[in-house]
């Protein structure tokens, strides 16, 4: 690939972006590749030196903030005519609700993944506060003379406390899990602003 | 290691890396290379993150009939990096302590 092949490819893959990031940012690259040759590389080592173009836009679209994409999209390319303000006025009751229904779905999309945790650790407290009371209340049912009944409670809240161990692990594992999630489904919403602009 | 303790060490090797003549892009990196492994875009949100936070300067200047980017060092940057090597003596006796050994 050469620089300009490389520099072309990954500005069509920034379009998204503000104009003046996309300039700055390819002529950093630019820079980069042109020390890189001066150096004695090909011009084609120099390029494959810096990664492939779509690990940098994703990286390069992974780092800037969600607001700043949707700006630039509702940004108009050039001055609206006095009709089109009208227009977007008169039609504020249909757009309006369904941009804050779209900002809903992705919101209750958050809510849900989140509930999720939050369940799954509400539940590893109760296993915990069952084994606590299974433990006292079995002491105490034993100490006024009721043994059976007792040594079952100290038996279920032993089981209670082995299986908050596990379940432990499981809630870290899925916390994690569902952070790692989130932050992919940021990257792919990001992607969905950037990539409408290249049609 | 921790992402933003990462990210801080990141900021203060850039700036070491033009701490004594001003820079540019590659070089910065090259220089790096042999302690810390940094790549483009990474180098690009530090030096802007670094000039937005009035710690370096850059001017453009023409190279071999082009044009190149020099990053310089300013007070700020300077203090910056005075900063961390004072909180680094601090975590220098913290774990000095965490890994004292037989003295109990």
């Amino acid at each position: 690939m050469t620089k300009q092949e490389f520099l072309s490819a990954l500005g069509k893959k920034l379009s998204g972006l503000p104009q003046d990031e996309i300039g700055e940012r390819l002529s950093f690259y630019s820079e980069m590749i042109d020390d890189r040759m001066e150096e004695g590389r090909s011009e084609e080592e120099a390029v494959a030196q810096i990664g492939t173009v779509e690990e940098l836009a994703s990286q390069i679209i992974g780092e800037i903030p969600l607001s700043k994409l949707v700006k630039e999209k509702v940004k108009p390319k050039r001055k609206r005519k006095p009709w089109e303000i009208a227009l977007l006025i008169l039609g504020a009751p249909l757009w309006a609700p369904l941009l804050i229904a779209a900002a809903a779905v992705v919101f209750s999309l958050y809510i849900v993944l989140w509930a999720l945790i939050v369940s799954l650790w509400a539940v590893f407290v109760s296993l915990i506060a069952a084994a606590l009371g299974g433990l006292g209340c079995g002491v105490a049912q034993i100490a006024v003379g009721n043994r059976p009944q007792g040594l079952a409670m100290i038996g279920a809240g032993l089981f209670c406390a082995g299986s908050s161990v596990f379940l432990f692990f499981g809630c870290k594992a899925a916390t994690a899990g569902i952070a790692r999630l989130t932050k992919r489904f940021a990257l792919w919403l990001k992607k969905r602003f950037v990539k409408k602009e290249e049609a | 290691m921790d992402i933003q303790l990462k990210r801080g060490l990141l900021d203060v090797s850039v700036l070491a890396a033009i701490k004594n003549e001003e820079s540019y892009g590659y070089k910065i990196i090259k220089d790096m290379a042999p302690f810390v492994e940094l790549s483009e875009s990474t180098l690009y949100t530090i030096l802007k993150r670094l000039e937005a936070a009035d710690m370096l300067t850059v001017r453009t200047a023409e190279h071999a009939g082009r044009l190149r980017k020099y990053y310089r060092i300013t007070d700020a940057g300077r203090r910056r990096i005075a900063e961390f090597e004072e909180d680094w003596n601090e975590i220098d006796r913290i774990y000095q302590f965490i890994t004292r050994e037989g003295t109990r």
